[in-house]
C-alpha cells in the first residue's frame, strides 16, 4: 500500500472478479516511548503505517475481542496508562475520514490537545514502546467470477478472509467515496440494487473480525436477494 | 488436493488451503533452502519438519540443510543466543574463531545448493556467516531470528550484525525484536502444527497413561511447565510459585517436563539446580524427556489443569501456543511473544514474579468455570492465528514480495 491514496475511478466491470490478498508486516524501525515521541514520529511516518495500525490487525495475528480498535488507542491505555487519551483515540473512525492524511491529522490533533492538558505527558515514559509497523499487500486473482449478484451471493461463504479484506476494506482506499467493491459493482446495475448498496454501507467494518464481516455480508446479500 | 493438505483443510478450513495454493503458484519450481543447526529438539526444528514438506507439496523445490559443529561451536552459539536475549556474556576470541571456521567448513559442504537456491532462509545465529562465503549466490537470502532480540547485549549483536547486514531481508517474531539493519525486517510470528504428534488429538487411554507412567494422581490439580531446562524459562521460579500455592491448595501437583536440544550445553547445569529445589517434595515431578517424546508432552499438556510458561525471556513461546491449542489457560511470563498470545482473563494471565504466578494459579483453581471458559477461548485464538497454515501463508507472501520487488502493493497476474 503506497503512501498516496490509490483511487480507481474506472467504470465498474460487468463481471465481478474475486481477488484475494495476503498482508505481511514490516518493522519500520521507528518507535515511541512517550507521547511527544509519538507526536513527532506520527507526523512523519508513512501513511502505510497509519493504515496498518488501524486495519492491519484484521489480517494479522491479534486477539479479536480487542478493547481498542486501533493500536494508537491501545498503546495510550496499556503503554502510557492515560485513560482520557485512550478513549479519545479509540473513538476515531477511519471510515469517516476523507483519507489517511486526514486520519493522521485527526490523531495528531487529539495528541496535541492532550499534551496541552497535561504537561507531564511530555516526559512520562510509557511502559511499552509503540512500534511503528507498515505492511506489504500481495494481491492475486482467485479465478472466481460472478456474473450476477445471485452468483456473488453463492460465492460469499467460500471467500477467504483475504478476499473479504480486499473487497470490503482495502477497496475504500482504491475507490471514491470510501465505497467497497461490492457496492461499486452493484452500481453498474443502475438503481436496481440501491437498497442492497445501502445495507452494505451500513455494515461497520471497524468492529469485529473479518469472519464477522463475512457473516454480515452473507446475511445482507441472502436476505435481500431472497426478498427480491 | 493431496492428503497432506486435506488434513490441514479439515483443521483450518478449505479456503485457507486454496489461499496457500494461489499464493504459491507464482513461486512454482523455485529452489528454497532452509538452514539451521539441529534436526531435532527446539522450536525451529519442529517448524521446519512440517513447513518444508508443505512447501514441497505446493510445488516449491524446498530443502532443509543442517550445519554441524563441535562442542566449542555450540558453546559459542549458546553464548550468542544468551547474548541476543540480553545476558552479558563474553565469548572468547578462540570460540568465535571456531564459530567462523565451522561455518566456512559447512559452506564447503553446502556450496552447491546454497549457490543455486532462489531463496535461502538462515535460521538463528548459528549459520549466519554462511552468506559471507557465498560469493556466487544467485538468490535472495533471509535471516530468520527466532530469538527475543529486543534488548541484545550490544557487543554480541555488533559482532553478529556484520554477518546479518548483507542479507536481503530478515524476519523477527515481533516488531519489538527488530534491530537497526539495512534491509526490510518482516514480522512473522511462528506457529504450531496441529497435526504433529505434539498437538494431535489423543485417545483418553493415551492421555491417561501419563498418570501411571509418572506417578501422578488424576484426581488432584496438575500444573505443567514444558520447556528446556534453561534459566530464561525460570523453572526455579515455577517451583517457588508452586510452593506458594501448595500452602493454600495442598493437593496441587507440579510437572516440569524438559527436553534437551543438541545445541544447548547449559541444560545439564540448570537441571541440577531444579532437582535441588524440588528435593523433598514428592508432588514435584521433574521429567527429562527425550527429544522425540512429543506424544508424552502432548498428553501431559492435555491432562493438566493449568499450563505455565513463566519465562523471563522468550522468543515466542510455542509451548504456550501448544497448551492453548489444547484448551488450557496459560500463566506466562510477561515477555516476548507470550504478550501476543496470553491476554489477561481471556486466554490466561501474564505474570512477572513467582508471587504473581501463584496468585493466578489459585484464582483459576478456585474458579473452575472461568478456567474452562479461558481454555476454550485460548483454543479458538490459536485456530485463527497461530497454526502452521498462517505461518506458511506469511512465508509465501514474503517470497512473493522479495521476488516481485519490495513495493508496498504487489498485484500478481
Amino acid at each position: 500500500m503506497n503512501g498516496p491514496e490509490i483511487k480507481n475511478t474506472m467504470s465498474p466491470p460487468n463481471v465481478f472478479e474475486v481477488k484475494d490478498c495476503a498482508l505481511i508486516a514490516i518493522a519500520t524501525g521507528r518507535r515511541a516511548i512517550n507521547l511527544k515521541e509519538m507526536q513527532d514520529t506520527l507526523s512523519a511516518i508513512s501513511l502505510d503505517s497509519v493504515y496498518y495500525h488501524f486495519w492491519g490487525g484484521l489480517l494479522q495475528p491479534r486477539f479479536e475481542e480487542r478493547e481498542f480498535n486501533n493500536d494508537f488507542a491501545a498503546w495510550a491505555w496499556y503503554g502510557l496508562h492515560d485513560a482520557p487519551l485512550a478513549e479519545r483515540l479509540a473513538v476515531v473512525d477511519p471510515t469517516g475520514s476523507a483519507g489517511l492524511e486526514d486520519l493522521r491529522q485527526e490523531l495528531l490533533g487529539i495528541i496535541e490537545e492532550r499534551l496541552d492538558e497535561k504537561d507531564s505527558l511530555y516526559y512520562v515514559l510509557a511502559t511499552a514502546r509503540f512500534e511503528f509497523i507498515r505492511s506489504q499487500i500481495v494481491i492475486f486473482d482467485s479465478q472466481k467470477r460472478a456474473e450476477t449478484p445471485e452468483k456473488l451471493a453463492e460465492f460469499l461463504p467460500t471467500l477467504s478472509t483475504g478476499s473479504i479484506f480486499y473487497h470490503f476494506i482495502d477497496a475504500r482506499r482504491r475507490l471514491d467515496q470510501h465505497r467497497d467493491d461490492f457496492s461499486y459493482w452493484l452500481s453498474s446495475y443502475s438503481e436496481r440494487y440501491q437498497d442492497l448498496c445501502r445495507q452494505l454501507s451500513a455494515i461497520d467494518p471497524y468492529f469485529g473480525s473479518l469472519f464477522h464481516i463475512k457473516d454480515q455480508l452473507i446475511n445482507v446479500f441472502s436476505s435481500y436477494l431472497t426478498k427480491e | 488436493m493431496t492428503n497432506l493438505f486435506d488434513a490441514y483443510a479439515n483443521v483450518a478450513g478449505p479456503e485457507v488451503v486454496t489461499h496457500l495454493r494461489q499464493l504459491a503458484r507464482p513461486l512454482a519450481g523455485m529452489k528454497v533452502v532452509h538452514v539451521n543447526s539441529t534436526r531435532v529438539g527446539g522450536g525451529v526444528a519442529e517448524i521446519l519438519e512440517k513447513l518444508v514438506p508443505l512447501m514441497q507439496e505446493l510445488g516449491i523445490d524446498t530443502a532443509w540443510e543442517v550445519i554441524e559443529g563441535n562442542e566449542q561451536f555450540y558453546q559459542c552459539t549458546k553464548g550468542m543466543h544468551n547474548g541476543l536475549q540480553g545476558q552479558h556474556v563474553h565469548i572468547p576470541d578462540d570460540l568465535l574463531a571456531v564459530y567462523e571456521e565451522t561455518n566456512r567448513q559447512n559452506f564447503q559442504n553446502l556450496q552447491h545448493p546454497l549457490e543455486e537456491a532462489d531463496f535461502v532462509f538462515i535460521h538463528d545465529p548459528q549459520p549466519a556467516p554462511l552468506l559471507s562465503h557465498c560469493a556466487n549466490r544467485r538468490g535472495k537470502w533471509v535471516w530468520r531470528c527466532h530469538i527475543d532480540a529486543s534488548h541484545p547485549y550490544r557487543p554480541i549483536w555488533k559482532y553478529l550484525r556484520q554477518f546479518v547486514n548483507s542479507y536481503d531481508a530478515s524476519i523477527f517474531s515481533l516488531a519489538e525484536f527488530a534491530q537497526s539493519l539495512p534491509h526490510p525486517q518482516y514480522i512473522i510470528p511462528p506457529s504450531i502444527d496441529p497435526l504433529s504428534d505434539k498437538n494431535i488429538e489423543l485417545s483418553e487411554q493415551e492421555m491417561n497413561s501419563v498418570f501411571s507412567n509418572f506417578e501422578l494422581d488424576p484426581d488432584r490439580p496438575l500444573l505443567v511447565q514444558v520447556s528446556r531446562f534453561d534459566r530464561f524459562k525460570d523453572p526455579i521460579g515455577v517451583i517457588q510459585a508452586y510452593k506458594l500455592v501448595k500452602k493454600y491448595v495442598p493437593a496441587v501437583q507440579l510437572v516440569l517436563a524438559g527436553g534437551s536440544a543438541t545445541d544447548d550445553p547449559e541444560g545439564e547445569q540448570v537441571l541440577q539446580e531444579v532437582h535441588e529445589n524440588a528435593a523433598g517434595d514428592a508432588d514435584i515431578h521433574v521429567l527429562l524427556l527425550p527429544p522425540d517424546a512429543h506424544r508424552t508432552i502432548n498428553a501431559l499438556q492435555r491432562v493438566s489443569d493449568i499450563v505455565l510458561q513463566k519465562s523471563i525471556k522468550e522468543g515466542f513461546g510455542l509451548t504456550v501456543t501448544e497448551a492453548m491449542w489444547k484448551g488450557k489457560p496459560v500463566i506466562g511470563g510477561n515477555t516476548g511473544g507470550i504478550c501476543l498470545q496470553v491476554i489477561n482473563y481471556n486466554t490466561g494471565f501474564r505474570v512477572n514474579t513467582p508471587e504473581g504466578a501463584a496468585l493466578r494459579i489459585r484464582y483459576l483453581l478456585h474458579h473452575t468455570e472461568k478456567l474452562k471458559e479461558i481454555g476454550n477461548r485460548a483454543r479458538a485464538f490459536v485456530r485463527e492465528n497461530f497454526l502452521l497454515t498462517r505461518h506458511l501463508r506469511e512465508y509465501l507472501t514474503l517470497l512473493n514480495s522479495l521476488y516481485f520487488g519490495c513495493t508496498d502493493r504487489i498485484e500478481l497476474n
